[in-house]
């Protein structure tokens, strides 16, 4: 394993200086409407300094939704270290801990996958790529016969490149033609972009990082953004240290150091119980209304819905919603001023509303909170509706998940159409008959055996899915052949019959969009170890094997190239919200970080989106008609045509429900999931760099000072967390989380501490005990509600 | 008057959909989605038979003196399997289908009636119904294509 070192050329940065605990760096404090202003971060690996770097690659980080710009220094045909590129509109130069510690170590790392392994007699075998190959082309073809493409299903990645999301979308649809595809992304992004279309029509985020610098207030609705995206919070952070700052409000069960940013600016920091989000957001919602907060022309020229919502939000006084979420009334009312009050508001929502029941109806509320006041579209006024993964953004309008690629309804016969054209194939071989399977549901007919072939590229599900007894026992049995394409044998690949190993970030060339619509080039700075190959190659092999075709027998995928898979994608994107047409690499090979859309007409991109106040809600453009937000069903096309949108966005409202677990005397307490600032995911890149490892070693549990003593914890107290589906034990920290609530991170699998794919001794992933039920519209699984009950296992040494 | 017979019929048609949606959510409790949503669907079918009590009580409720051709009893216990599932929530359609329509019996003849209350009810419990059938359109599509043609 390589050992690494921080050093830095940067006069602002001090070479001792350790990102682990000061994530954060140095601040360049600004005034509000200035230029952030840039500061390099670097690191290199031990003893080298910038005379022994051969050449600098220039690409983004892939270890969280900011999509920094960023270039990897090769040496010797080995990635040494990285640094952030200071003209870049993201991040101005910076990188957070774990892109300055996580991006590239693991390259290195003694236990990368370098050949093919193949299950023998129940034991994983090295195998050449022929044999593996044919192993699952000889499967895929058997299923094909016997049982149609229904038995196939793909469940990839937030991680890959857009190049390789669209290949593998064209072979799945127009190839197969299932509509069994999905990414990690329902566990992380679903809601996102489910909340953005049933508000605008779209998926596409409306506002733009370059709204941090303009705005007056910041809303963080369960967005820990200081650990989640460090470099964004450092952005916001020279906001808030400089003069005219933003006030900031944080949502959020735990005291995080958003909560104390929010208090330390005269904001506040609402800590609602678990699973009570709408009740919050209908409370604030009513208070714009009771104060005519609301720009009534705006609103009625631009949106619908505004009687539905009153009626809706009404009985949410701050007082019975105070009682619902536990939180003070008057910090309800003090929150809904700050934003009924305010010109320029940015909004930013994350996990603790995307993996909470009632998830897109609490992150709608959200963008209902601009409509009421006509923020969007204008500097200062951004909805961010983040994303969790780099790559997320290309899953989505790729059609890597379940939808259509180009944001394409498939309730619209005339979008099918154009697919149908682009590829030439048949439009009955493009899957549009139902709302797309979504991962939780392809799990289930894996479970089943209904689908025979379950393609898993990077991500891990037997770390990162709820439920993870039930995860390891579908994986591992006999009903359901599994492909795993992964750059190590993870909890995951331990569980598959075939294990495919790929090439990583600086391995192989691609392009990816961040959560603000910034594209970024990542070139290839280094030469993949073994016999490992790109994603986008394996797909192209395995296309080429089973002989996909189009109409008139020319082979279907009509590219090899990642550059000639990027021109194709741009195609599919014309006319279409996410436009790329006006992109090439050697257009991201100059100044980088534009935003889509980029067209002949735009070529520098677009900044902001709906700066015209028409929103894609037209039936013949928008992405979806949109669904019922209790019950997740869908709106027909007769009904979304009668309502006669015209460009108008929607606004939307449901009562609270409460969440589907409750405590009970069994299980008094309520257990809820995150993140930490030195781990992404399941620690696959992450656990592998010797820093990040040494500042989070291993998996801790919160509690409330109360709940310590109750339950006669001590600080460091070895615990046990049970729910009725699982349990996991470690060390207790006593934390200001609110009262009856319990937390532990979810990036802590078996990989480093068993030999199989679960538990050697005690349980330590937060997913043994949570449960299998996800959003209703978006279909995100919910992991921030179940009920579970806490023990001491041993005292502290 | 023969409404007081089609106030008789929707509860007890909306009672037999309350109880046949919590038969068809534990029967298939594997089905993660389908046991919560058909709980929380048979609560509003719940409500809707509170709501119709003071009604009930004024209007008396009247046994139907027609023969009956179609019997709507309830689902007495779930299938199992993907196909399973689907009749299931077929079955659950028809039954709330006959809700819906025996509501819009009644709405009409609220309005003869000019009688407020019972108009607004069965606006209200018409609305919900339809959204309850929307749902299982909804899921009865996604399910179909898998349960039909590709075996487990």
């Amino acid at each position: 394993m390589t050992a690494e070192h921080s050093s830095t050329t940067d006069s602002t940065l001090d070479s001792t200086i350790d990102r682990t605990r000061d994530p954060w760096g140095d601040r360049t404090p600004h005034d509000r409407g200035t230029v952030w202003p840039a500061r390099q971060d670097q690191v290199l690996d031990t003893g080298l300094t910038d005379d022994d770097v051969d050449s600098w690659v220039q690409s983004a980080c892939v270890l969280c939704s900011n999509g920094c710009a960023a270039d990897i220094a090769v040496k010797d045909g080995r990635m040494v270290g990285v640094r952030g590129r200071p003209d870049d509109r993201v991040n101005r130069g910076r990188l957070g801990p774990k892109g300055l510690y996580g991006s590239w170590p693991w390259a290195a790392a003694e236990d990368r996958l370098t050949t093919p392994l193949v299950r023998v007699g129940g034991v994983l075998r090295e195998a050449s790529w022929d044999e593996a190959m044919g192993r699952v082309v000889e499967t895929s073809q058997r299923l094909l016969a016997e049982k149609g493409p229904l038995s196939h299903g793909f469940y990839t990645s937030g991680q890959l490149f857009l190049e390789e999301y669209y290949t593998l979308g064209v072979i799945g649809k127009a190839g197969i033609g299932t509509p069994h595809m999905d990414g990690n992304t329902r566990l992380c992004t679903a809601t996102s972009a489910a909340a953005l279309k049933e508000s605008f029509g779209c998926d596409g985020q409306p506002g733009s990082y370059a709204d941090i610098e303009e705005c007056e207030a910041v809303f963080l609705y369960g967005h820990n953004m200081a650990e989640t995206q460090t470099v964004l919070w450092s952005r916001l952070l020279d906001r808030t240290h400089g003069s005219d700052p933003p006030v900031l409000v944080c949502v959020d069960p735990r005291s995080t150091r958003v909560a104390e940013e929010a208090r330390r600016t005269g904001g506040v920091h609402l800590a609602p119980a678990p699973g009570t989000n709408v009740a919050l957001m209908n409370a604030l919602l009513r208070e714009q209304l009771e104060h005519g907060w609301l720009e009534e022309a705006w609103v009625a020229e631009h949106t619908v819905g505004i009687d539905e919502l009153r009626l809706v939000v009404d009985p949410y006084t701050p007082e019975r919603a105070a009682r619902t979420c536990r939180v003070p009334a008057d910090d309800l009312r003090r929150a809904a001023e700050i934003f009924g009050t305010t010109d320029r508001v940015v909004s930013t929502v994350l996990q603790g509303f995307y993996q909470s029941h009632q998830a897109t109806a609490a992150s709608v509320a959200v963008n209902d909170l601009h409509l009421l006041r006509g923020m969007i579209g204008r500097p200062g006024c951004g909805i961010l509706q983040m994303n969790g993964q780099p790559t997320a953004q290309n899953t989505r309008e790729c059609g890597a998940d379940g939808d259509l690629p180009g944001f394409r309804n498939w309730e619209n016969p005339e979008h099918v159409a154009e697919l149908a054209r682009l590829w030439n194939v048949d439009e009955l071989t493009i899957p549009h008959w139902a709302p797309p399977t979504h991962a939780m549901q392809i799990f289930r007919y894996a479970e089943q055996g209904s689908i025979g072939l379950l393609w898993i590229s990077a991500t891990n599900p037997a770390v990162s899915m709820p439920e993870l007894g039930r995860i390891r026992d579908l994986l591992g049995g006999d009903q359901c052949f599994v492909v795993v394409q992964d750059l190590f044998l993870t909890e995951t690949a331990r569980l598959a019959d075939v294990v495919l190993p790929a090439a990583g970030w600086g391995e192989k060339t691609g392009t990816f969009t961040n959560a603000d619509r910034t594209v970024h080039l990542s070139e290839k700075a280094v030469d993949p170890p073994g016999e490992a190959r790109a994603d986008l190659d394996i797909w192209l092999d395995y296309a080429d094997r089973m002989g996909f075709t189009d109409r008139d027998g020319a082979p279907l995928v009509r590219w090899r190239k990642p550059e000639e898979a990027f021109e194709a994608w741009k195609e599919c994107s014309r006319g279409r919200p996410c436009d790329y047409t006006g992109l090439s690499y050697d257009v991201l090979r100059g100044p980088s970080g534009l935003q889509w859309p980029v067209t002949a007409e735009r070529p520098d991109g677009t900044e902001r989106l709906y700066t015209d106040h028409v929103f894609p809600t037209d039936s013949d453009y928008c992405e979806d008609y949109g669904h019922d937000l209790v019950t997740g069903g869908v709106v027909t096309p007769e009904k979304h045509k009668a309502m006669g949108l015209a460009g108008r966005a929607v606004l939307k409202a449901v009562p609270w429900q409460p969440p589907h677990e409750s405590p009970s005397p069994t299980y008094p307490l309520l257990f809820t999931t995150g993140r930490t600032v030195h781990h992404f995911h399941t620690r696959t890149k992450t656990g592998r760099s010797r820093r990040l490892r040494d500042a989070a070693p291993r998996p801790w549990v919160e509690l409330s000072a109360a709940d310590a003593q109750r339950l006669e914890v001590a600080d460091g107290d070895q615990v046990r967390v049970e729910s009725p589906r699982g349990h996991l034990e470690a060390p207790a920290r006593v934390t200001e989380v609110r009262e009856g609530t319990v937390f532990a991170p979810f990036h802590y699998g078996y990989w480093d501490v068993a030999e199989g794919a679960g538990p050697d001794g005690a349980p330590r992933a937060a997913n043994e005990l949570t449960m299998t039920i996800w959003d209703p519209v978006s279909k995100q699984p919910v992991f921030k509600t179940a009920a579970c009950r806490v023990s001491r296992v041993e005292r502290s040494g | 008057m023969q409404l007081p017979v089609y106030v008789g019929m929707v509860h007890a048609a909306e009672q037999t959909l309350a109880d046949s949606l919590r038969q068809v959510g534990e029967g298939h409790a594997a089905e993660s989605d389908v046991a919560h949503m058909c709980s929380t669907l048979a609560g509003w079918s719940d409500d809707h038979v509170q709501r119709l009590q003071p009604v009930a009580d004024r209007y008396g409720e009247m046994g139907v003196t027609e023969p009956a051709r179609l019997h709507a009893e309830g689902l007495s216990e779930t299938r199992s399997g993907p196909v399973g599932l689907l009749r299931d929530l077929q079955d659950l359609y028809v039954l709330a289908a006959l809700v819906q329509s025996s509501w819009t019996v009644v709405l009409q003849a609220a309005q003869g009636a000019r009688d407020r209350e019972l108009l607004g009810l069965a606006q209200f419990c018409e609305s919900e119904t339809d959204r309850q059938m929307t749902w299982l359109t909804t899921r009865i599509k996604q399910a179909a294509p898998q349960a039909l043609l590709v075996p487990s």
